[in-house]
């Protein structure tokens, strides 16, 4: 339960967990290769009809609708009676007033208390629920946060958090309540939690900033919609596993269904709740940078208007707290999580007294002494280091390096020869091979469920009329996950079998992870110049590091007895490699293109802000014009894009082990 | 049965707890505004550093010579005008000319008040390095781009050259110009200023050609001396049309927009923005202290307000 699970979305929590080796029975196999067969009948029968009726051709503009018109006048409506239509006085003004005065409340008392009574605080509360080491490390988080200069951004951003994550988890909480006690609000909500997921944090901005307007209103919503739904599966999970013994028990002493719930459901529930918690708070935090585009304020802004004036440094000090509080935040609630059902609970009242006298006693003592805000003295001017060495790195890496080339050398080969040729290909491709590739994949990988949300979804995106620009987002994310995989399953094959190499990359992977992705954006133009090989570069490194662990977690899985036994029998390493942990490390794999494919989709879109084009550059361009008609239809191209790629990375089994 | 009890006590509550008078959120600030009770003012800043360069300089004499707690936004031209209307934020410095948001904004909801003149014009065009102009002369007229089109070839722009353009938030008009224009050129978006400007260092640091759209005021000159590419001239009127231009960007006065509540009651504060005005030197020195120099916007506004205390004692209400 470490950041890996965290901030990588859909279901990797329990099909990390549930790695264990596949039974391999002869008629499973049967059937499969029957299916195969099947299926390959199928797409060949389609395709000899597809070229008689339909010919080739892109997506025929007879099959598309044209939304611009609807969406302008939609938008136009908005702004001109937000400040009059009783729709936005009586409810969305109610929201957006108790947004803004909840993050305010929050904001005056982290203040008041000053940054000695904050870290106090947070020292004290992570020793309560967690323990002394992620107490320590706490403090240390706070303290470097100061040191950096970002004491006042840090506390904007955590006042936003708290509100956001508060909202979130009760949100969740109540959704997952519902879908946990009555299958048929299950069987509806699954759909729409499996797509929330998967939805890249890019797309949701700009219809809430059209309702909302910028600012802070607009950013805690967005990050609600966004961190909410991993804490209503999750809650739904725990309480649809309940063990029936356990209930059977409860029911036959007599407890009524509210007594079972409270009494029994919900705290055997807790682990999972405390779960979704850490997941909502990580989904949160990576959305408080991105918000920053619609007006969050804080450390997403502070890396925002660093982007601007090409500062990597300045972009680094202030991405560096949003990595710390992620850390201390995961550590603490990952800890608390495993101390429930660890005998009994030692929170005692008196250990909560004794934290909260502390942090008052501290932030007394602070505010008597006139020392509320962090002093200026104490901070330490990173950016300039920084910004020397990145200097460094990219005049020397960017071209004339000796028999290599530089990287400039290398984006402009990877794009003639790599994203234009899958491009074009996928471009000229008849608009129905595509749809039927789509299916034949899904089918293959999952079942004839996912396979029609799959065409449905890809169907969708010719209807919208953005065929052509989304197989080039698809072209670039078809790039980017084949060169995270190739990477990310080496890396972390060699970090199953080395424990010290895991450990070292531990820290790497958890920075990469949370790292703000606007912070690596200059660098990597700076590196690979404008363009799509710059917006592939940054989404692998954003989708390496979860690649790296489901692979690791993967091999590490696989039963130590087969690997005994393979090697009594005189098979070499790479042959045990070959044969028997990647076949046993399968699920994992498949795990890991699914989760690979999601994320590296979240950064290709982001990648529109470096040249990266096609949808993400829409999306982009709708936010920076208030253009709602070119950026909510991209946004809704990229939802679809997004669950087809889901979906047709599904594995089969992934859904019973969700459920 | 029960539970249905609970839900309407809970949803009674909400309404209690919202009350149930109406709440206009174009009328909600930020939260993170006035926290130590002082007066504040919120300006946009939007993303080139020039404006950045206004802002610092205004947030600077507004907190030392006015005693103003200042908090800045960064936010994209046409939604800054949004937030602007709404009051999230009192004051945009530097407009590049919105006609449409204009007539809906200050003419006809009068949400927004006009606030004079820069002192800064800015200008749209077509750059290429003066290194590459100073050894091919002829590249500075549009008529002859062509003949160099494939020395400007990237991995980006097919077979074609490459016309780099900035970002999405900026006016432009450059595919629509290449394609009246008959030009052999591939509008390639960065997507991004900051982007842009990378590569474009890239590009200065090997000497090797481009072309560019970009505009002046800009510190980047500074840095990468360019010359403006000639495009056939600007007339009143010959971009009217989005997709029929065929014509240079105009010389536009940079103008500042104050939010029209905040224009008649915000004191000296707004006296004081109304009366901001200083010229392209000015701007770009203070620009090229952040951008060129990493200081920050404080400490460049700081050096330049102690060496031109004249110019801004003036802006200062009486």
């Amino acid at each position: 339960m470490s950041i890996s699970t965290a901030t990588t979305g859909s279901g990797s929590t329990a099909g990390t967990e549930a790695g264990a080796p596949p039974l391999r029975t002869r008629p499973r196999d049967a059937l499969a290769r029957h299916r195969t067969a099947l299926v390959a009948g199928a797409a060949l029968l389609a395709l000899l009809l597809g070229t008689l009726l339909l010919g080739g051709g892109t997506w025929p503009a007879r099959l598309a609708v044209d939304l611009s018109g609807p969406l302008g006048h939609a938008s136009d409506w908005i702004i001109d009676n937000r400040d009059s239509h009783p729709l936005f006085l009586y409810f969305f003004g109610h929201i957006s007033n108790a947004v803004v005065l909840s993050v305010r409340a929050v904001y005056l008392v982290l203040l008041a208390a000053g940054w000695a009574g904050v870290t106090t605080a947070a020292g004290l509360v992570a020793w309560r629920v967690a323990g002394i080491r992620p107490a320590l490390t706490a403090v240390a988080a706070f303290a470097v946060c100061g040191l950096l200069g970002m004491w006042v951004p840090t506390m904007q951003t955590l006042a936003l958090m708290a509100v956001a994550v508060t909202a979130s988890v009760l949100l969740g909480a109540l959704l997952g309540l519902a879908a946990g006690l009555s299958d048929r609000v299950h069987r509806a909500l699954r759909p729409v939690l499996d797509t929330m997921q998967v939805l890249p944090a890019f797309a949701y901005l700009l219809p809430v900033v059209l309702v909302f307007g910028i600012g802070v209103p607009a950013a805690v919503l967005a990050t609600v919609v966004y961190a909410a739904p991993p804490m209503a599966r999750l809650t739904a999970l725990g309480l649809r596993g309940a063990d029936a013994g356990v209930m059977e028990a409860a029911a036959s002493l007599g407890a009524t269904g509210r007594q079972r719930l409270l009494t029994a459901r919900l705290p055997l529930a807790r682990k999972e709740l405390l779960l979704g918690v850490n997941q909502s708070i990580m989904m949160a935090l990576s959305m408080a940078v991105i918000a920053s585009v619609i007006g969050a304020g804080g450390l997403g802004d502070r890396v925002y208007q660093a982007l601007a004036s090409v500062d990597v440094g300045a972009a680094l000090a202030a991405g560096v707290p949003v990595v710390l509080l992620a850390v201390v935040l995961d550590r603490v609630t990952a800890a608390a999580g495993e101390r429930i059902g660890a005998g009994p609970s030692r929170r005692t009242g008196r250990g909560w007294a004794v934290a909260a006298a502390g942090t008052v006693a501290v932030a007394v003592v602070g505010r008597y002494t006139g020392r509320l805000s962090w002093p200026d003295a104490w901070t330490v001017d990173i950016a300039a280091s920084v910004n020397r060495v990145v200097d460094w790195m990219t005049a020397h890496l960017y071209s004339g390096v000796p028999v290599v080339g530089g990287t400039a050398d290398w984006a402009a080969r990877f794009t003639t020869w790599i994203l234009d040729p899958v491009r074009d290909g996928l471009q000229w491709l008849p608009w129905w091979t595509v749809l039927l590739l789509v299916a034949v994949l899904a089918q293959l990988i999952g079942t004839w469920r996912t396979a029609l949300t799959a065409v449905l979804a890809m169907a969708a995106i010719g209807v919208l009329g953005k065929w052509e620009p989304a197989l080039d987002t698809l072209s670039q994310v078809l790039a980017a996950v084949a060169v995270t995989l190739l990477a990310g399953v080496a890396t972390g094959v060699a970090a199953a079998r080395s424990p010290r190499l895991e450990r070292l990359l531990r820290p790497v992977l958890d920075v990469f992870q949370t790292m703000p992705q606007f912070v690596y954006l200059i660098p990597v133009v700076a590196l690979f110049g404008v363009g799509r090989a710059p917006a592939v570069a940054a989404a692998v490194v954003y989708a390496l590091p979860a690649v790296v662990r489901i692979t690791t977690q993967g091999m590490r899985a696989v039963d130590p007895v087969v690997m005994e036994s393979s090697r009594s029998l005189g098979a070499t390493g790479w042959q045990q490699l070959r044969q028997v942990q990647l076949p046993l490390a399968r699920p994992a794999l498949l795990l890991a293109v699914n989760q690979g494919v999601v994320l590296v989709l979240a950064v290709v879109i982001i990648g529109g802000l470096v040249g990266g084009g096609a949808l993400g550059y829409d999306v982009v361009f709708g936010l920076a014009q208030g253009d709602l008609a070119t950026g909510l239809v991209a946004g809704a191209a990229i939802v679809c894009l997004g669950l087809m790629l889901d979906r047709v990375t599904q594995p089969a089994g992934k859904e019973t082990r969700d459920a | 049965m029960r539970s249905r009890t609970i839900a309407a006590a809970a949803a009674f509550g909400l309404l209690a707890l919202t009350g149930c008078g109406a709440a206009d959120m174009t009328k909600q600030s930020s939260p993170y505004a006035d926290a130590h009770g002082a007066k504040t003012v919120t300006l946009s800043v939007q993303s080139w550093v020039g404006a950045q360069a206004n802002a610092a300089v205004a947030q600077y004499l507004l907190n030392h010579e006015l005693g103003y707690r200042v908090d800045t936004v960064q936010i994209d031209e046409v939604p800054a005008w949004d937030a602007l209307s709404q009051g999230r934020v009192d004051a945009i410095l530097e407009d590049w000319g919105h006609p449409e948001q204009e007539q809906r904004y200050v003419a006809d909801k009068k949400t927004i008040a006009p606030g004079g003149e820069l002192g800064v014009t800015g200008h749209i065009g077509w750059f290429v390095p003066k290194y590459f102009a100073d050894t091919n002369p002829d590249v500075t007229d549009w008529k002859n781009l062509d003949k160099y089109a494939d020395r400007l070839r990237t991995a980006e722009s097919g077979g074609k050259g490459q016309l780099l353009d900035g970002s999405p938030s900026y006016v432009t008009n450059d595919k629509a110009l290449v394609k009246n224009l008959g030009l052999d050129y591939q509008v390639v978006f960065s997507g991004s200023e900051a982007a842009q400007i990378t590569q474009i260092k890239q590009f200065a640091k090997e000497k090797k050609p481009f072309l560019t759209y970009w505009y002046k005021p800009q510190w980047l000159f500074e840095q990468v001396p360019m010359t403006e590419v000639k495009l056939p001239a600007y007339e009143e009127g010959c971009d009217a049309d989005p997709e029929k231009v065929a014509c240079a960007y105009p010389h536009t006065p940079l103008r500042k927009f104050l939010n029209a509540r905040f224009a008649d009651a915000g004191g000296p504060a707004a006296e004081f923005l109304k009366n901001f005005h200083w010229t392209t030197g000015d701007q770009n020195e203070v620009a090229l202290m952040i951008a060129d120099q990493k200081l920050s916007p404080e400490q460049a506004a700081e050096r330049w307000a102690k060496k031109n205390e004249s110019t801004w004692r003036a802006w200062l209400p009486k």
